[in-house]
């Protein structure tokens, strides 16, 4: 089964940018990703820019809305992403608790929709 | 009480048949529907001299044959049918193993209670799948619509197929906290039906015996688990600790529901543990209770519930209210706040506290629990602190302190007992003379 991780953490959580903690936080990242790439788990992951970088786009009544910023002011922001391939909601929840933004953000885990898939598709 | 030979059958054979099929089908929802018909056809079938020797195996048998029927009017036969083939083979091979069905309990149990679906979920789902309790039955029990309650197991069960909620006993270093979450289900059932939050009746006696009926289903389980040590016998640390809580949490609720039947007076009013008549405590469960408590001990891993436990066997086993071994129940209180620090716990600390230092010391040790603000909205904070503030002749603070207790019970029962309270300290002499009617 295909599972999403989205990373979300506060903006003024977590090191500060440049700062050496934010540089020991990057190797826990290169290796929590290598790991699940070892483990056959990974299937993607990538960080996202800050959400400064971000434009929102509504399409109403036939109009464009193009705005600067995310969707929504949130407390704590979406971070970056992981796809995995695991057995169950169980391997799922092992791999995401070991993220470093757990420990200070949150990680929600959210089965992804295979389309393919007949109603009624058995639990594991 | 007379039950039915199918009733009694029901009671024991429900989980054994719906965590059978629930591995077999890979599917909680059809393995529960075919469960329920298989039960309606024993209802009707069976009479006395006609109940079958192996009443598992012919439940089993015809809950399959439902399915497949079920299965084929859906058209889903295609997906299940590798499954079945499999399931019906196997069958041909001879009863289950004995290990088999441990498991497979063990797996639904642990699935109804696993951490991803919310509490109240994982309550209604443990009362159906386990319990065998029908839609209705959990509904009046917990005062909702039946509808609402149907739809909340429809929510879960479409959660666990959707996000893959595994249905397995949980891995060797999962096991505890594992436990503790369906620990936590079966605590809040039992606490629920012991002082129920709304409504006319101070106890809903259902619900605690499904409750200690779960605990045992899940103690003898756990022990069954078999040994993964090296040392044979020797069962492994994890398992010892899931099951020391379990022994612990069932001797919690024996004692505790050994005093059911004094908890309330003629007049639908709560008693108090200090006022009950001890006569009628029921000795028997007291019994068990400690039994129970001495087997937990006995695994060398103490843990909250048996801390509880051991509280409420001392209450037990006490003459009355006034002989009880405070110390002992202070040190325990003591003993407890250092595994978990609750302000629930520290609450009762205090009225510990009281018993051994005078109401006075009582109250500072509330206030203090007080200051730390979490407990504002809790009814038995404010009907300790109006307890203590009444002997202690401050009837204007006491008076205060029932009536917002008053406003923060929905329990029948309880708002009469403090209503009574409150009253009597109308007629009490005020500046010192605490003499309120009982």
């Amino acid at each position: 089964m295909r599972y999403m991780f989205l990373l979300y953490g506060a903006t003024d959580a977590g090191p500060a940018h440049g700062s050496p903690e934010a540089a020991a936080e990057m190797q826990e990242w290169f290796a929590y990703t290598q790991v699940m790439a070892e483990a056959g788990v990974l299937v993607a992951g990538d960080p996202l820019h800050p959400i400064e970088s971000a434009t929102t786009i509504t399409v109403r009544d036939g109009a464009t809305v193009t705005t600067d910023g995310p969707f929504a002011e949130t407390k704590e922001v979406l971070g970056g992403y992981y796809i995995v391939d695991v057995p169950d909601l169980d391997a799922a929840l092992a791999w995401g608790a070991k993220a470093p933004i757990a420990r200070y953000g949150s990680v929600e885990v959210r089965p992804i929709a295979d389309m393919g898939e007949p109603e009624g598709a058995p639990d594991a | 009480m007379r039950v039915s030979r199918v009733a009694q059958v029901f009671a024991a054979e429900w989980p054994v048949l719906v965590a059978t099929l629930r591995r077999d089908l890979g599917d909680l929802d059809l393995a529960e529907e075919a469960a329920q018909d298989a039960f309606v056809e024993a209802a009707a079938r069976w009479g006395p001299g006609t109940t079958p020797n192996r009443p598992g195996a012919w439940l089993l048998t015809t809950a399959r044959r439902r399915a497949i029927d079920r299965l084929r009017r859906e058209q889903r036969f295609a997906q299940r049918l590798p499954a079945l083939l499999d399931a019906a083979d196997a069958a041909g091979r001879g009863p289950r193993p004995a290990g088999d069905l441990v498991d497979d309990q063990l797996a639904l149990i642990f699935g109804c209670c696993h951490p991803a679906l919310d509490p109240q979920s994982r309550v209604a789902l443990t009362l159906r799948e386990v319990c065998g309790l029908s839609t209705g039955q959990i509904a009046a029990s917990f005062l909702v619509p039946s509808p609402t309650l149907g739809k909340r197991l429809v929510r879960a069960k479409a959660k666990i197929r959707t996000a893959g909620v595994p249905f397995a006993v949980p891995a060797r270093d999962q096991l505890p906290a594992r436990c503790a979450e369906v620990l936590r289900v079966i605590y809040l059932i039992f606490t629920e039906g012991h002082t129920s939050t709304d409504g006319p009746a101070l106890v809903r006696g259902d619900l605690c015996d499904e409750a200690r009926w779960l605990a045992s289903l899940l103690a003898g389980l756990l022990s069954q688990l078999p040994a993964v040590d090296g040392v044979a016998g020797t069962p492994t640390h994890e398992r010892a600790v899931a099951l020391a809580e379990t022994l612990g949490l069932q001797a919690l609720m024996l004692l505790t529901d050994a005093r059911r039947s004094t908890r309330i007076d003629q007049g639908g009013r709560l008693v108090l543990l200090e006022e009950q008549d001890r006569t009628r405590w029921d000795r028997g469960l007291i019994a068990q209770g400690q039994a129970v408590l001495t087997r937990a001990l006995a695994l060398g891993h103490v843990g909250a519930y048996q801390l509880e436990a051991t509280i409420a066997a001392l209450h037990a086993t006490a003459a009355s209210w006034a002989s009880t071994d405070w110390v002992a129940i202070s040190q325990l209180y003591e003993q407890l706040l250092l595994l978990e620090s609750s302000d629930v716990v520290a609450l009762n600390a205090a009225v510990a506290t009281s018993m051994i230092d005078g109401p006075a010391a009582g109250l500072a040790a509330i206030e203090s629990v007080r200051e730390r603000g979490t407990l504002e909205d809790y009814r038995y904070l404010h009907a300790a602190r109006a307890d203590l503030l009444r002997r202690l002749g401050d009837l204007d603070r006491a008076a205060a302190a029932y009536r917002r207790a008053i406003e923060l019970t929905g329990n029948e029962a309880e708002r009469r007992f403090l209503s009574d309270r409150l009253a009597s300290l109308g007629s009490a002499t005020p500046n010192g003379g605490a003499e309120s009617r009982r």
